[in-house]
């Protein structure tokens, strides 16, 4: 029985039959693999996934630290995503939204009645206390049962109180995971937010402005990014979401280039600015050493210019420089080990190069609510069959703004690019990277984390809190690649050094030896034939 | 840190800020964790279930097992019942439990799912069970929750009978594990028998092996909570948090409950331990005694040092209470006392307290937020302020010492093993407080007023 065989083995015929499409074993690297994805989970399984409101909230419009997010409906929703996802934000105006948690908490009378003159009210209030630049309402699951119109609330509060106010509809229960949260959210901001400031193009050629789409600043991971950008002379334009702001996307259309770190929760946005205004995007990856190198050489090759080109080799050599001694420590001490990751639907791909930087090998990776093109590449967006639960989700479909379009790339030039391996307007997923008997799970589960670690024993398993604690008790490290068991940054250089610190003290913490008593080894009790204590 | 809050009070209706309270679910689910060989099930979309999960292992740093029964839209259309009857077949296929505790949510609340209809409809296997209870978001707060789900277990399993099996039961409240061991070891100690329910010290506080267990061995059994309903006297500890469960024990089982304020404090400690011993016929232990006395020498050892002390409290209703209440046997003067949680008997509780004790300028206040605390700190200055790990941000803004104790604590280790409850959980709490009045007094001292005694 192979590793997939033994995971499915358990299952009863209707589980066993849903679940078999989702796991799938690579033997050979390169060779296309298909795996079902973005599709319900089944019920009961004790899985990872949140929900539509966590993706919209919780992951693309929290971080916005100039604009106050109000969750509608009862309390929890909006109190279980105050703080705790390290998207760091530092205003330099002191008007810092992030460590505030906005909610309409919803009561029966609410409930029955409807909570369309509530929200309203909360809306006057948090702009009479506040004075933020812009409000922005996500509804919680009953908003959509009892039929509030909050769209209808958002427009009258626009017009009343003269500020910016846009709904989500983002009930918990659309879609199959975060991910259809993260869809409704780059549709609100591209309609409403993006471009909104409609400041010209900078018509000068050599202008090197970029936005960073996708990355949400995890323990500083977009400050450490955008502090290596600027050093090489980029002029970061917009963060999409992390330390991000209204004021910053309204002039999001004036960048060059769309650097896509996170592919599954913001390729919407990257697809769409492309069509609009004309802005390329690149799948970039800052996780790992090589691959902040392969990332920051690509977008010099982007724009073809020789002091770019040349600033961002000595920027490379001045951070290699800086971490050679760790980076060497580390690899001594952690080549040869193993490691499974279950994470999201993007950082699964992006830390097995991190770890291969210093020799250790994912033999297990695994998304949460990532969809086939991040397991198999954007070839295979044509052939997916969209299912009812996605066809929920609104599609929106922007035209060209020809005062605000970009001039293209020349089409020679995309084409050399592109056959050079620079992923433009591409994302190769995970697939291609793993091979060699490594599994990977889709949606995975409680029971099927336990049975990988007992058929891989991987030396440290990445996941989230709620697995984490369960996988140390089975005696193997773990550290949470949602929150960096709130240490980070990770990104670029020195995030790699402090990733792989964290990595060896969680493997070489002491604790591990004592594990079993001593007692249990070598007897205390010595006695006689006949002693009281042996009666 | 909080800059954008003003110091001028404006009336609020509709906007809460930095709540003080979560919702029912999670409430349900810690309560379902302390039962035996449990599978707590959220019947509702799978964030909540994801949510709450996170938000009990971010605050025991233990795994905290539930399932979901993951709502798609069309579950809203059609109903739950579908998905739960897919869930338990799973449930008990993969995981096998002795029994799955369901609560529901605010979705499946509005959609009106019957869960009494859906569950007599379930083919549960033999000798397994499936309980539930309604915990509606959008009611009460985490604390209700807990509540709601003991009186779902009662409502369920505990049986009535002619003759009293002689034992105590003991609802410790919505307290750490480490409080449930501290009560456990004061029955022990005076040979009480009795039935903790519900009961995680030993389910979210487990060992480490390299051995997981799904169930471990901690938890109070099936056949305990049936039980229940022949005991002899319950002991509700917490006015406010045990009240739902004491009244479906009596209408049940027609079991007498005695409520008890959470035993914080000596005080508290000694009716529980009085009460204990009356019910039972036990004699309160010379070791109790001792501690007792040991707890009051550090409090006339250390008086100094809390004496006229401002503080403000904010948590739980019971254990904001409870906190309060040795607060003021420690001679502070609490002036702010919140709970998020919507109970006017709290404020009423809270009055009679202070008013035993002559403090009159505290504000009590039920159903208030972080961001109304903070606003009132702005305006009228504590010394001290003890709450969960929200409050740290308003610790931090105003610089004030701050005290963690109560729900939830995400940001330190080793607090979920320890007691606040008895006489030792008291000596803990006064070295807590303490130790951050004494610790602010030596990082604000002069270097030629520093103390090398104290």
């Amino acid at each position: 029985m192979d590793a997939r065989e033994a995971v499915l083995d358990k299952y009863s015929g209707r589980v066993f039959k849903n679940r078999k499409d989702h796991i799938v074993e690579l033997d050979e690297a390169g060779v296309p693999k298909e795996i079902a994805s973005n599709s319900r989970s089944v019920p009961g399984l004790m899985i990872n996934r949140g929900c539509c409101y966590a993706g919209c909230k919780g992951v693309v419009l929290g971080p916005l630290r100039d604009t106050v997010v109000i969750t509608h409906g009862p309390i929890g929703c909006g109190y279980y995503t105050w703080g705790t996802r390290r998207n760091k934000a530092d205003a330099p105006d002191g008007r810092n939204f992030i460590q505030y948690s906005f909610s309409t908490d919803m009561q029966e009378t609410d409930i029955v009645f409807g909570g369309m003159k509530k929200l309203h009210q909360a809306i006057k209030e948090a702009v009479e206390i506040f004075q933020p630049k812009a409000v922005m309402i996500c509804s919680t699951c009953p908003i959509g049962l009892i039929g509030d119109d909050i769209n209808a609330v958002a427009a009258t509060a626009e017009k009343e109180f003269g500020i910016t106010c846009i709904a989500y509809s983002c009930e918990g229960y659309k879609g199959v995971s975060q991910s259809a949260g993260h869809h409704i959210a780059n549709n609100g901001l591209m309609k409403r937010v993006i471009g909104s400031a409609k400041d010209e193009i900078p018509k000068e050629k050599k202008t090197f402005r970029l936005n960073i789409l996708g990355e949400y600043n995890i323990g500083g991971d977009g400050w450490e990014q955008e502090r290596i950008l600027k050093k090489i002379g980029y002029e970061v334009v917009a963060v999409l979401t992390g330390d991000g702001s209204y004021e910053a996307l309204t002039h999001a259309h004036t960048a060059n280039l769309n650097l896509v770190q996170c592919h599954r929760s913001i390729n919407y946005i990257a697809e769409m600015m492309k069509t609009k205004y004309n802005i390329d995007w690149i799948k970039v990856n800052f996780i790992g050493i090589d691959e902040t190198i392969r990332t920051l050489r690509e977008i010099a090759d982007y724009f073809d210019d020789e002091t770019i080109k040349k600033r961002t080799e000595e920027v490379i050599a001045e951070e290699l420089e800086e971490i050679a001694e760790e980076r060497e420590f580390y690899r001594n001490k952690l080549t040869g080990k193993t490691a499974g990751i279950f994470v999201g639907g993007s950082r699964s791909h992006h830390y097995q190069h991190l770890l291969m930087d210093f020799g250790v090998k994912t033999v297990i990776a695994g998304y949460e609510f990532a969809h086939r093109d991040d397991y198999e590449g954007r070839e295979v967006i044509p052939d997916i069959k969209l299912d009812a639960d996605s066809k929920n989700i609104e599609q929106i479909t922007v035209e060209p703004d020809q005062q605000l379009f970009h001039v293209a790339l020349d089409k020679a030039r995309f084409d050399e690019l592109r056959k050079k391996n620079v992923e433009l307007e591409y994302y190769k997923g995970m697939f291609k990277d793993m091979g060699d008997g490594t599994i990977t799970i889709d949606d995975f589960n409680h029971y099927e984390t336990e049975k990988v670690l007992e058929i891989f024993k991987p030396d440290i398993f990445y996941s989230g809190i709620k697995d984490k604690y369960m996988i140390m008790k089975k005696g193997v490290p773990s550290n949470q690649l949602h929150s960096y068991d709130y240490s980070g940054p990770y990104a670029c250089f020195k995030g790699s050094i402090t990733f792989a610190r964290n990595t060896y003290l969680s493997i070489s913490t002491p604790a591990w030896n004592m594990m079993t008593p001593p007692w249990r080894t070598k007897s205390t009790l010595e006695g006689t034939l006949g002693d009281e204590n042996y009666a | 840190m909080l800059d954008m809050t003003p110091k001028t009070i404006t009336e609020r209706k509709s906007l809460r800020v930095n709540p003080a309270k979560t919702c029912q679910p999670v409430g349900a689910m810690y309560a379902a964790l302390g039962v035996h060989r449990c599978m707590p099930h959220s019947h509702g979309s799978q964030g909540c279930c994801s949510y709450h999960r996170t938000f009990l292992s971010r605050h025991f740093k233990e795994p905290a097992i539930a399932t979901t029964s993951s709502f798609s839209e069309g579950a809203c259309v059609f109903g739950g019942g579908s998905n739960l009857k897919k869930a338990v077949k799973n449930i008990f296929d993969i995981y096998n439990p002795d029994i799955i505790a369901v609560h529901t949510t605010c979705l499946s609340e509005t959609i009106g799912d019957d869960l009494n209809a859906l569950i007599r409809e379930l083919e549960i296997p033999q000798g397994k069970l499936v309980i539930h209870t309604n915990t509606p978001s959008y009611k009460g707060s985490h604390v209700t929750g807990f509540g709601n789900m003991m009186a779902g277990f009662i409502n369920y399993l505990s049986e009535k009978s002619a003759v009293s099996n002689g034992k105590i039961g003991i609802f410790p409240g919505f307290v750490n594990p480490g409080d449930m061991h501290e009560l456990k070891r004061m029955a022990k100690s005076m040979g009480v028998k009795y039935i903790m329910f519900p009961d995680t010290d030993g389910t979210m506080n487990t060992p480490i092996t390299g051995d997981y267990q799904m169930y471990p061995k901690g938890g109070t059994t099936i056949d305990e909570i049936r039980q229940l309903g022949g005991a002899k006297h319950i002991l509700a500890l917490g006015e406010l948090t045990s009240m739902i469960p004491a009244m479906e024990i009596k209408k049940k089982c027609d079991v007498d409950s005695t409520a008890l304020p959470y035993p914080i404090g000596v005080e508290a400690t000694d009716k529980f331990l009085m009460s204990l011993s009356k019910l039972s016929g036990k004699a309160i232990t010379e070791e109790l005694e001792e501690e007792r006395g040991q707890l009051l020498d550090i409090m006339v050892d250390s008086h100094a040092y809390y004496g006229d002390k401002r503080v403000a409290i904010s948590g739980d209703p019971d254990t904001v209470l409870g906190l309060a209440a040795f607060c003021l046997e420690l001679g502070m003067k609490p002036k702010y006392m919140l709970t998020g949680t919507p109970d006017e008997k709290f404020t009423k509780l809270a009055k009679e307290m202070l008013l035993k004790y002559g403090v009159t300028d505290c504000i009590a206040k039920a159903n208030a937020d972080l961001f109304e605390l903070h606003q009132l700190m702005k305006n009228e200055a504590v010394d001290l302020l003890i709450g969960g790990t929200h409050c740290k941000q308003i610790a931090k803004a105003e610089d004030v010492p701050f005290v963690r104790a109560g729900f939830p604590i995400m940001d330190r280790y080793v607090h979920s093993y320890m007691p606040l409850v008895g006489y030792r959980g008291a000596m803990r709490l006064a070295e807590l407080m303490g130790n951050a009045l004494m610790d602010r007094q030596d990082r604000d001292a002069e270097d030629k007023d520093l103390e090398m005694v104290m």
